[in-house]
């Protein structure tokens, strides 16, 4: 009983940790003040000047995070599609070949996202491309796409290969056989895959700076890298932080009820 | 038909553009001048500039003090979160992996806005805080894993066979779980050897790692002195990979 009680409390105090910083800046969205940690009274006027983008560069930041939304949305796309089909490829390769791509496919998880932003700058350097939007989607799918192999491939493996097969005999053409057959099996695979890309590519701070030329683009993340290297934080990052603070906790929530709900109906 | 095993060649082709060919170029402008013309003297100036070297040795010191400090947190929450006995709650190990998945600059700013309020002066101590802070669920989420998914057996034939708790923990679980703190560790030495805008967030400028030193080099188009100081990196990244000789790449693809 004892040793419960201290259990929770080592949790809950490393976890207090953990969220101090977080909850701080969400009870302090809700006041006015352009300084951080004075109560000034209680205020929603930094959440209205983040969404009708008011006064202090609420528009910067809102095109910020729909640069941010759309870069993601674009390359965990591309991602999703281009790791699919490698893990189909990956799948039916044997032996030293198959090692080997799996290998390059560790690469850009293993590398810290310096290295590979650094890297993908010093390509587009040497191929005289000129960096912006379009380079730091290409840069994105590349640190995006090995998350969906990895993902898409272990469903490959449970699988069984004789229902494709069982398919193409019954007079399904390849195509046919791809859409209803093979898809759906790895449908799970390519879902989470999509997500973790997604997410992967929200986060991503280093790879997106070496890559975004001097155009001007900016992601949340730079955009927050460069406001708080002018000294000034803009308020209203203080309720967009909150704002995807409550997103994340409502979709893992989401994510766990449907999980635990799954679960269950397998034990049945 | 087709062979499938050509269905990789799109993606195989793709890592050699965007992977194999860039990394291949940071060696290449690591060994060249200016000019283009081959030459040692990029690296030279690494091992011959104190300030370098300096700031190289920082870097370690303070990733194995992240990592280690990570572990000692991290083990005992890990083994808590995957202990029936005290746990049940999923909403807890949840709460644990969910800042994983909030922007880590985001979260670092936070942080030294916290220290700035509570006065806090920004330094060393405050830096070690926010790397641990923010590397933390990146060595329980995998050791959380391992212990979850551990053969009770073992544990139970040590007791049986006459082991104190204390003796099964450091004989059994610990040997067991030790691929685990091995991806951990990956998950959090190399990253914070390299992180560049979180150091100087949680110092005030005041402290500079290494990744902060390749990225003002290749942001003030020094690419030949930059690219020598990310190969060298590189170079260290091959060491530690194999020595932890396992597939990070299976902890962190078992997120979802």
């Amino acid at each position: 009983m004892m040793k419960k009680v201290l259990a929770k409390c080592y949790l809950w105090l490393l976890l207090a940790m953990l969220y101090a910083p977080l909850l701080f800046i969400a009870v302090f969205s809700f006041t006015e003040s352009k300084v951080l940690g004075s109560w000034t009274g209680f205020s929603t006027k930094l959440y209205q000047n983040l969404f009708t983008g008011g006064v202090s560069g609420g528009s910067a930041l809102l095109a910020a995070v729909e640069n941010t939304l759309l870069i993601a949305l674009i390359a965990a796309a591309f991602s999703t599609v281009l790791g699919t089909v490698a893990a189909i490829g990956i799948h039916n390769l044997k032996g030293r070949k198959k090692q080997t791509v799996q290998f390059l496919n560790n690469i850009p998880m293993i590398n810290p996202d310096i290295i590979t932003g650094v890297s993908l700058f010093l390509l587009f350097v040497f191929l005289g491309v000129s960096q912006g939007y379009a380079t730091v989607v290409l840069a994105h799918i590349t640190f995006c796409t090995p998350y969906v192999v990895l993902s898409v491939l272990p469903k490959l493996s449970q699988m069984n290969p004789n229902i494709y097969e069982a398919a193409l005999d019954l007079g399904a053409t390849p195509a046919q056989a791809l859409r209803k057959v093979l898809i759906p099996e790895l449908r799970p695979g390519m879902i989470s895959g999509f997500i973790l890309a997604f997410t992967m590519s929200l986060d991503d701070f280093a790879v997106t700076f070496f890559t975004r030329g001097t155009v001007g683009l900016d992601t949340l993340s730079t955009y927050i890298y460069t406001d708080a290297r002018k000294g000034g934080l803009t308020p209203e990052l203080r309720p967009l932080m909150t704002i995807i603070f409550l997103l994340v906790l409502i979709l893992l929530v989401v994510i766990n009820i449907r999980q635990d709900r799954a679960n269950k109906k397998v034990k049945r | 038909m087709v062979k499938r095993s050509t269905w990789s060649l799109p993606y195989v082709i793709f890592l050699v553009v965007f992977v194999v060919l860039p990394l291949l170029l940071i060696v290449l402008y690591a060994f060249q001048d200016g000019s283009g013309h081959f030459t040692l003297a990029n690296i030279g100036r690494f091992f011959t500039d104190s300030d370098s070297l300096q700031t190289f040795a920082l870097s370690i010191e303070v990733a194995i003090e992240n990592t280690l400090i990570c572990i000692l947190l991290g083990y005992p929450a890990a083994w808590i979160l995957a202990n029936r006995n005290l746990n049940k709650s999923a909403v807890t190990v949840m709460l644990f992996i969910m800042p994983m998945w909030i922007n880590a600059l985001m979260r670092t700013l936070a942080t030294a806005e916290l220290f700035n309020v509570l006065g806090i002066t920004l330094g060393k101590g405050t830096l070690l805080f926010g790397m641990v802070y923010d590397y933390i669920p990146f060595m329980v989420y995998p050791i959380y894993n391992i212990l979850l998914k551990m053969d009770k057996s073992y544990a139970e034939a040590a007791e049986d066979l006459g082991a104190t708790p204390w003796k099964v923990f450091w004989k059994v679980t610990v040997p067991l779980s030790m691929p685990g703190v091995m991806s951990g560790v990956l998950m959090v030495f190399m990253p914070t050897v390299s992180t560049f805008a979180i150091s100087e967030f949680l110092t005030n400028n005041k402290i500079k790692l290494f990744g902060t030193i390749i990225q003002e080099n290749i942001n003030s188009s020094m690419w030949n002195y930059g690219a020598a100081l990310a190969f060298i990196m590189l170079v260290i990244i091959g060491i530690t990979t194999l020595f932890g000789n396992n597939d990070q790449a299976e902890a962190e693809g078992g997120l979802i």
